[in-house]
């Protein structure tokens, strides 16, 4: 088999986790609009709210991913984030609608603070994990391939002495 | 040319901004000022005053410096605070007579030793625990390590004082460069005065200038002035002391002004005079000064500030800048010093902050004369008018050896009466006897002056922390108070086509800016540099040109302009009110309907508005009920939509109509209104789908939206289910649901709040309303609540009235419309969190649908960048609302507060009140977003932190005791107060909605009404007499003193009255002297006084007409009306007007002595 499973999460894992750095960023410009006022709090919930849970199930997503394709290691470090993500939404104000962010609160100082923060953290996360899924995508596919070298070059010399055989 | 009129106007708006300025009568103007604030000068002026700011400056300095005193201890306040050894009749408290009486005497208990302590009596009840949550980011203790500048406060060391005092950058330069501060930002304290003399005259300043003899001033040479010499002391205006510092005692000015920022900033000061290369080096000495107001007035000769004196003293000679000028304050200066002092001529405004604030005042004009050293004259002063227990030593060192060591002392000693140090433990009566005024920011007198009206506009610490770390080693919350569309008796409308507002950060030009020439000013918030337009160079008020100095602008710290078209989104909307009323079942049982249309009936033509007004009517049980008023119809018609899922409006046109037009229809449909649904056994509410409706109605126009409603909301969307679980009532553990269920009406008051509509909520209810949830409307969308439990129009009858007296208000009350209020403050701090009623739009921007008189703010502040280079900062709240009249008009409040840079200043600046107000919204939130107890927790940690940091970082002598700063001494109390506070309190039965509305109240109240309800005013009524008495309107108002909250303090033989805000009572005793019963409640004896009476009979009798005009007074003070409820021993409202005696224990609470032991072991830990 030339291409594992987990080699398909770790690429997979990639991909998304780009998507999630572009969530990250936009969740950052997002606050510091409102910290600049750019922008009404209630129009930015509005716009940021829908994309806190599409970011928490890709999340979730490549989480299980990982987990089917027994990647332990990729998973514990994950776990943390995961962890953070189902407590923040079950903390979260209440709410008819999807979302976390509550535009009577979000003007206060703290919360806005504690946003930007939670951005900035993810960014990094997110940035330091999307090398990480590409190391392991390039160290298990090299492994495979090379496996599937191995693999060939047999098949080959099996070949080869059949051919020789006959 | 001038387009700028000039106006003084009732709060109403109908004043009519004065087009010209040279029409208004000068005198008229002149007293503007000093109306609105209540400072007129003469009348106000208090001898007194005058002369406390003098004494307890220098009194303090040489006994400080030299002897390990507590500083504060040797004074004694002479009238409200009875010192240790108490009053002999507190049985209460085990207090063990302690012959020893440590505040006042020296240094005997340099170490906690162990004499004093009380055994803590026998508290049962457990102490609140002491968690580590606190509201104050930095969770650390304060550092015992005191960091330099801490020593200030500290007595003994006289090194680093000095050090601080004269900081390098300082004085120097600013003197003798005056001019280039003009660009600097203004250095140091002295380089305030060099720097724009409006901007920012130190603190030391102040003082310093009011105490000036009055010689002939130099007079300020012109205009020019301004270019040059920026260092000229602003415009010495030794104003007495705003009316409400009245109170204080008589060191009064220096108390609440100096002493607190003056330290610091006023240590500076004295460096200046050294500085100037004509003055001498020694800063202190009397010399000194003199010569230093000697080289100023030399070298800065202009001014402008002065001027700005002059405008309002005397209008005559404002106009001309010349000699004149000066003249004028020196003739207020003397008044203001008090005692006349022969000065040099030529003094007056030179005084330069030479001197530290202490001295200045009456320092400055016995040096003068007399070689005397001016901290010795100055330390007995106090003494003659207060003797005091303890003499401070003046015999030893002539001024000068003085001299040097004055910087040092000033530091310490600079606050003679808010940092005295008070061991509550010992002292036992710390309530004053009359209402506790604002403590006056320490500032230079001319600003102080200007400055905002504390009632308007006020602060938790008068004197500003430099660093956020030093706010945070104080442990006491920065924050502002607002109340910023208060009714108010004098306003000054300027009417200009251009509204001059600085071009970077769009600050409204306010009495803090400094002018660096005529055609420039610097902004007091981000410091640029602006222009002068053309039109600001006339003074309508003078009829003079080139002098922006004295625009009403620049004279008044609160101001209303009329907004040009460009402050309009759209044409200013017209006043439009939608009553929406509950008449299902339980409604009509209440019996509210009848009172509500007879007071909108009598009121229906003192409605704000102009000829454009609306009004429309809904009601609403099932389903809704839409009343077309459409001119033409012979009567009303209502027209029912029972679709309350999806609701729409019948006849969009017809149901908000013109209340001139239509006023018979609306007459008719509220008589025929109670009669409509008298039999309706129809017991659903349908409150959210009514509010969509009404949100329909009104989202065009905008507006306000009235809602009645009498029981849970449980049909279509919206409902909501009981939470209350009524055996819960009463448990010591969380309360739960104090936070919304459901955020239908959060998101419903954010469309009203887009649409400029604000809800009002009047809630009228026996069974639990879930007023957490329902409040949300009206808490974002700036409307107000109203709370009547157990309304019912027959049973309870003071509710009713109660309900009356308030719609009549309501109903009448100015009103301001699409409204927006933005607090900016001076760059380096920032705003943290808003309290109230609003939607929060933007970082310092406020959205107010509707904003009414009887809306108070609060806001938490955090400093974000160092103020090092700053002696004063300024907030400026600008509220721009569209008046019932249709006219756009924006309301400036500024505040000017000094900056320091030590603890002991920071400390002795806490105005407790503020503080106390502040945490409470602090701790609602607390309570909502934690539980009540983290909130509890943090309240008792708030007393605990700043206890313990004043105790490790500001005193230096350890005695034992609970040890607090003479301006905090009250604060355990309130922190007591608030723990006991229906809001708050844990183990008494409190149903959740009264403990939610007291929550919202103690966000929305302006301060002066809050903190009625957290600590009620008690007096005792049975002997009113007209001693001391109030003339008012030609009525006699007796003022009887307060009275602890203590079952010690009530005796049979008494009638007490406990004014709780929002309620009172009038306790009886039981052998009450019979002739209170006969001539005051008309009953014969104590067993006839009715168990229900709640109206005193109005009998003309002395007595009778003595209580009733007291208590009549006390309800003119505030909007609401409170009502008055006569309780026996056997009322069924003892128990609640018992719960208010907050100073006694009860079995779930600690007294308040408990409370202290508690505290005190907190801290000693």
């Amino acid at each position: 088999m030339a291409f594992t499973f987990a080699a398909f999460c770790y690429m997979l894992a990639l991909l998304l986790t780009a998507a999630l750095i572009f969530f990250a960023i936009w969740h950052i410009i997002a606050f510091d609009e409102l910290k600049t006022d750019y922008k009404n709090p209630i129009d930015q919930c509005n716009t940021l709210n829908p994309l806190v849970l599409p970011e928490y199930l890709i999340h979730f997503f490549f989480c299980v991913m990982f987990f089917c394709a027994a990647e332990w290691l990729t998973l514990c470090l994950n776990l943390p984030l995961l962890a953070y993500h189902v407590w923040r939404y079950m903390s979260r104000p209440v709410m008819s609608c999807p979302g976390l962010y509550d535009p009577t609160t979000i003007m206060n100082a703290d919360i806005l603070a504690y946003c930007q923060k939670e951005g900035w953290c993810k960014l990094a996360f997110y940035l330091l994990s999307f090398f990480y899924y590409l190391y392991g995508y390039g160290f298990i596919f090299t492994s495979c391939s090379s496996a599937l070298r191995i693999n060939d070059s047999h098949r080959a010399l099996v070949f080869y002495l059949r051919m020789s055989n006959m | 040319m001038s387009t700028a009129g000039f106006n003084s106007q009732n709060g109403t708006g109908t004043g009519q901004a004065y087009a010209n300025g040279p029409s208004q009568n000068p005198v008229a103007l002149q007293q503007l000022p000093g109306v609105s604030y209540g400072m007129t000068h003469q009348p106000t002026y208090n001898p007194m005053q005058a002369k406390a700011p003098a004494p307890p400056g220098p009194g303090l300095y040489p006994s400080g410096a030299y002897q390990p005193i507590p500083p504060v201890s040797s004074y004694q306040p002479g009238p409200p605070l009875t010192s240790y050894p108490a009053p002999p009749g507190q049985p209460l408290l085990t207090r063990p007579p302690l012959g020893i009486a440590p505040s006042h005497t020296p240094p005997q208990s340099a170490s906690p030793s162990p004499g004093p302590r009380l055994p803590p009596a026998q508290a049962t009840p457990p102490p609140p625990a002491v968690s580590s949550s606190s509201y104050y980011p930095n969770p650390q203790q304060p550092q015992p390590m005191a960091p330099s500048w801490q020593y200030n406060t500290a007595p003994p060391p006289m090194g680093p004082p000095a050090s601080m005092s004269t900081p390098p950058r300082g004085p120097v330069g600013n003197h003798v460069n005056p001019a280039s501060s003009a660009t600097l930002p203004p250095p140091p304290p002295l380089s305030s005065a060099a720097a724009a003399y409006s901007s920012a005259p130190p603190p030391a300043h102040v003082s310093h200038s009011a105490t000036q003899p009055p010689g002939p001033g130099m007079p300020p040479t012109s205009l020019h002035g301004y270019t040059q010499p920026g260092t000229a002391p602003p415009p010495v205006n030794p104003m007495a002391p705003h009316k409400y510092q009245q109170n204080r005692p008589p060191y009064g000015p220096p108390t609440t002004g100096p002493p607190p920022t003056g330290p610091p900033p006023a240590m500076k000061p004295t460096p200046p005079p050294t500085g100037p290369p004509m003055a001498n080096a020694t800063p202190p000495a009397p010399k000194p000064d003199a010569q230093c107001g000697a080289a100023v007035n030399s070298t800065l000769s202009p001014t402008e500030p002065d001027c700005q004196e002059g405008d309002i003293e005397c209008p005559g000679t404002v106009a001309g800048n010349g000699p004149q000028a000066p003249n004028n304050y020196n003739h207020v200066d003397n008044k203001m010093a008090g005692p006349p002092q022969p000065g040099p001529p030529g003094r007056h405004l030179g005084h330069y902050p030479s001197l530290p604030p202490g001295y200045q005042n009456t320092s400055a004009p016995h040096n003068a004369t007399s070689p005397m050293h001016p901290a010795m004259q100055a330390a007995t002063q106090p003494y003659t008018q207060a003797p005091q227990p303890y003499q401070q030593p003046h015999g030893g060192p002539g001024p000068a050896q003085l001299s040097p060591s004055l910087a040092a002392m000033s530091l310490q000693s600079s606050t003679p009466e808010a940092l005295r140090v008070v061991n509550l433990l010992q002292e036992r009566n710390l309530l004053p006897p009359t209402p506790i005024p604002a403590p006056a920011p320490c500032l230079p007198q001319d600003l102080q002056k200007l400055n905002c009206n504390p009632e308007v506009f006020r602060c938790t610490l008068t004197s500003i922390p430099q660093t956020q770390s030093l706010l945070n080693k104080a442990k006491m919350p920065l924050g502002l108070l607002l109340h910023p569309f208060k009714d108010l008796s004098q306003l000054p409308v300027v009417t200009s086509s251009t509204i001059v507002r600085c071009r970077s950060c769009r600050t409204y030009i306010n009495p803090f800016v400094s002018f660096l020439d005529q055609r420039r000013w610097k902004c007091n918030l981000c410091y640029r540099v602006n222009d002068v337009p053309e039109e600001f160079m006339y003074n309508p008020v003078s009829r003079s040109y080139g002098e922006p100095h004295k625009r009403p602008e620049v004279q008044n710290a609160t101001i209303e302009f009329i907004a040009p078209s460009e402050y309009m989104l759209r044409p200013p909307q017209p006043a439009v009110y939608l009553f929406v009323l509950d008449v299902s079942h339980n409604a009509v049982e209440t019996g509210y309907l009848n009172v509500f249309c007879q007071s909108l009936l009598e009121n229906i033509n003192a409605l704000p508005g102009d000829s454009r007004t609306k009004v429309g009517f809904i009601t609403f049980d099932s389903t809704i009920h839409f009343y077309n008023l459409q001119e033409g119809l012979s009567q009303p018609q209502m027209l029912i939509v029972s679709d309350i899922e999806d609701i729409f409006l019948p006849t969009p046109d017809s149901l908000l109509v013109n209340l001139n037009e239509c006023k018979e229809l609306v007459q008719d449909l509220l008589k025929s209104l109670p009669n409509l649904f008298e039999k309706t056994m129809e017991t659903q509410s349908a409150l959210g789908s009514a509010l969509q409706a009404a949100f329909k109605l009104l989202s065009p126009t905008g507006g306000r939206m009235s809602v009645f409603q009498t029981q849970l909301p449980n049909l279509g969307v919206g409902a909501l289910q009981s939470r209350e679980d009524p055996n819960q009532r009463a448990s010591a553990k969380d309360i739960q649901h104090l936070s919304p269920a459901t955020d239908f009406y959060k998101k419903l008051a954010l469309d009203c709040s887009g649409q400029q509509v604000a809800v009002d909520l009047f809630l009228l209810s026996a069974q639990y309303c879930d007023l957490a949830s329902l409040g949300c409307i009206s808490r974002y969308s700036a409307g107000s609540v109203y709370y009547y439990p157990s309304y019912h129009h027959q049973h309870n009858p003071a509710q009713v009235e109660r309900f009356q007296k308030d719609l009549k208000r309501y109903l009448t009350r100015k009103i301001g419309f699409e409204a927006v209020m933005r607090i900016r403050c001076t760059k380096g701090l920032s705003i943290h969190t808003f309290h109230g009623n609003f939607f929060v739009r933007s970082t310092d921007l406020l959205s107010l649908p509707n904003v009414n008189p009887d809306a108070g703010f609060a806001v938490q502040m955090s400093i974000e960048e160092n103020l090092d280079e700053m002696q004063v900062v300024s907030f400026q709240a600008a509220l721009l609302y569209t008046s019932s009249k249709g006219e756009r008009r924006i309301r400036v409040h500024t505040l000017c507060l000094p900056v320091v840079s030590s603890l002991s200043d920071i400390f002795s600046g806490a105005d407790v009140q503020a503080i106390t107000g502040l945490l409470a919204c602090m701790a609602v939130d607390r309570s909502v977003t934690a539980s009540l107890s983290d909130a509890r927790d943090a309240m008792t940690n708030a007393a605990i932190d700043s206890l313990t940091s004043y105790r490790q970082s500001v005193l230096t002598i350890q005695q034992p005791g609970l040890l607090a700063p003479a301006c905090l001494r009250l604060f355990p109390l309130f922190i007591l107060a608030l723990l006991k506070q229906k809001a708050f309190r844990t183990g008494t039965s409190t149903r959740l909605d009264d403990r939610v509305f007291a929550m919202c109240q103690l966000k929305y109240q302006p301060l002066a009404y809050a903190m009625l309800m957290i600590h009620p005013a008690l007096y005792r009524v049975d002997d009113l007499t007209d001693e001391g008495a109030l003339n008012i309107n030609e009525r006699t108002i007796p003022q009887p003193r307060v009275l602890q909250l203590s079952v010690e303090k009530l005796s049979r033989e008494g009638a007490f009255l406990m004014d709780a805000g929002i309620v009172m009572y009038l306790w009886i005793g039981r052998n009450c002297h019979p002739n209170f019963l006969t001539q005051v409640l008309g009953v014969p004896s104590y067993a006839a006084v009715p168990d229900n009476l709640y109206l005193l009979p109005e009998l003309d009798t002395a007595e009778s007409q003595r209580t009733r005009a007291f208590i009549g007074w006390l309800r003119d003070q505030r909007p609401f009306y409170p009502s008055l409820h006569v309780i026996r021993d056997e009322s069924q409202l003892k128990a609640s007007f018992m719960q208010n005696m907050i100073e006694d224990r009860t079995e779930s609470a600690l007294s308040y002595y408990e409370f202290l032991l508690h505290l005190q072991q907190q801290i000693s830990k």
